[in-house]
């Protein structure tokens, strides 16, 4: 059995319908990235599987169990923890608070402060600074240490890399390899179409809502990827028929 | 002298004003809430209290042990009932809503006791009157200092709740953050009934301490939403230690305004505030007009 499964997943903001039919696993251990424009639905399908944007119609099922109406805070005590997009950490409070009240669900798992600070040595110096004056790396890394204090089955990711320097970037994809290495569940949201290459196992592409190609990373090209991405497979596809 | 026991009495007062401010101060400093319900909800607990003492003939103070209980669920069926709902439809609503709240409260309680003022004095044995001799025939109330005393410790203790307890930080986080919270495995809904009932245990013992040093009806809530507000705003509002300090700055207006004459009570109390709130519009002016400009294109 998957992870994860979604079927026929719709979710609406308004009037305007950002995830259209998506249907996709997650196998336990994987690593998906999905990759795509902006606008293209990665982040509001993300949001949806965390449970912070009700899908308007299909279904999610985290190992079986269909969690579409859970309410987020349940979903977290289930194993799914999303690192969100600018990372939204509780500025008024210290590195260590952030990493602490992750424990609220009170999921059992490996994950301690302390081996958060093994995993990102660069929060070691400022565990207790408030994280409205860290730098951006060291925010991501405390972004992403608070969701792997919950200890999770299934890690969604929407871009770790956004807004910092690229040396930052290394260092948090770093981080990232040695999660994979141990075996973690990972879906990400990626731009970088060469990082998304080289730390996926999969890779799905988003097109106005939609999942236009899905594969392998080892056997999608570049072209077909870029293709999706920008539409001109989908125009292709039209003028065959 | 009498003007260092003047001072000394402004800032006791303050204590009592803190733990009026204390309640109003949580609520929109974790739920972003202004409950103008607040006095009156006050008074209910004092009447809770007077009825204890006055049928039961218990001590208004071991009377708490019922009626901050009482409170409590007060604040979670507040929150449940009144609070989130209208939150969602704006942030202007839980004005409205709390401020009809105030007038519901007002009105049954005028039903049940009628227009009758009433105070817990009588029940306390001398405590409403007795003070200690500071020398040179100056004397300071005892339960001045008890209130003092009282706010100090429930808004340290408030303080370090916050600080070093998992609930305290969720609460905080919650402030800070609602949906971001429930990311992280937090329930935000139990977390903001939770501190609507801290918040109310604070209204309890207020409405104690307003029915101890003063006599009270089902009207005179909306004087100590006044204080109460004015103490949280000069103070800073959402920071427990500003409201202390507000508490006693507004306390300490008041009582030299009437040391200098016996009208200025109030007149000085108001206008400090005032000062203070116009000061701040003024310091932040830019951040003021880029709000308006941003919100209501003025």
């Amino acid at each position: 059995m998957s992870l994860l499964s979604i079927s026929a997943l719709d979710i609406r903001h308004g009037l305007l319908q950002a995830v259209r039919e998506v249907s996709f696993q997650v196998e336990q251990g994987e690593t998906v990235a999905l990759i795509g424009a902006n606008g293209a639905g990665k982040t509001t399908l993300l949001r949806g599987i965390a449970g912070s944007h009700r899908p308007s119609n299909g279904q999610i099922r985290l190992d079986g169990t269909d969690i579409t109406r859970m309410p987020t805070y349940q979903r977290v005590a289930m194993g799914i923890a999303l690192v969100p997009e600018g990372r939204r950490l509780f500025a008024a409070m210290t590195v260590e608070e952030n990493l602490q009240i992750a424990r609220a669900s009170g999921r059992k798992g490996e994950w301690t402060v302390d081996r958060v600070m093994e995993t990102f040595p660069m929060l070691k110096p400022r565990r207790n600074a408030r994280c409205g004056t860290l730098s951006g790396g060291e925010q991501q890394a405390t972004a992403i240490g608070r969701a792997l204090m919950t200890n999770p089955r299934l890690l969604l990711l929407d871009e770790v890399s956004l807004g910092l320097s690229p040396l930052a970037v290394n260092l948090v994809y770093k981080s990232v390899e040695a999660l994979i290495a141990s075996g973690a569940t990972i879906l990400l949201v990626e731009q970088d179409l060469n990082r998304a290459l080289k730390v996926a196992n999969r890779v799905m592409c988003m097109l106005e809502g939609k999942i236009v190609v899905e594969g392998n990373a080892g056997t999608l090209t570049r072209e077909q990827i870029t293709d999706a991405y920008f539409g001109h497979q989908k125009r292709g596809q039209a003028e065959q028929t | 002298m009498s003007f260092i026991t003047a001072l000394l009495e402004g800032v006791l007062l303050g204590g009592y004003y803190a733990m009026i401010a204390c309640g109003l101060s949580f609520m929109f400093g974790v739920m972003r809430i202004i409950n103008l319900a607040h006095g009156s909800l006050a008074v209910v607990a004092a009447f809770g209290l007077w009825i204890i003492a006055d049928r039961f003939e218990y001590d208004p103070f071991l009377a708490l042990i019922v009626v901050l209980p009482v409170m409590a669920g007060l604040g979670w069926l507040l929150q449940r009932g009144i609070l989130e709902r209208s939150a969602r439809s704006g942030e202007l609503i839980p004005i409205l809503s709390t401020f009809g709240l105030a007038i519901v409260i007002e009105n049954v309680l005028f039903e049940c006791f009628g227009a009758d003022i009433r105070s817990l004095a009588p029940y306390v044995g001398s405590l409403a009157y007795d003070s200690f001799d500071l020398g040179g025939g100056s004397y300071i109330g005892e339960l001045a200092v008890l209130t003092f005393a009282a706010a100090i410790l429930l808004l340290g203790g408030l303080q370090l709740f916050l600080t070093y307890t998992p609930l305290g930080r969720q609460i905080r986080a919650t402030a800070e953050d609602p949906d971001t919270v429930e990311l992280v495995g937090v329930n935000s809904r139990f977390v903001n009934a939770v501190a609507a009932s801290i918040a109310l245990v604070t209204v309890g013992l207020a409405g104690l301490f307003l029915a101890l040093r003063t006599n009270f009806d089902p009207y005179s809530g909306s004087l100590q939403l006044i204080f109460g507000f004015e103490a949280g705003v000069i103070g800073g509002t959402g920071s427990l230690w500003g409201t202390l300090a507000g508490g006693i700055i507004l306390g300490l207006a008041q009582t030299l305004g009437a040391h200098i004459h016996p009208q200025g009570f109030l007149l000085a109390g108001h206008g400090v505030f005032l000062l203070v709130l116009v000061g701040r519009l003024y310091i932040s002016r830019h951040a003021f007009r880029g709000f308006l400009k941003a919100r209501f294109g003025w």
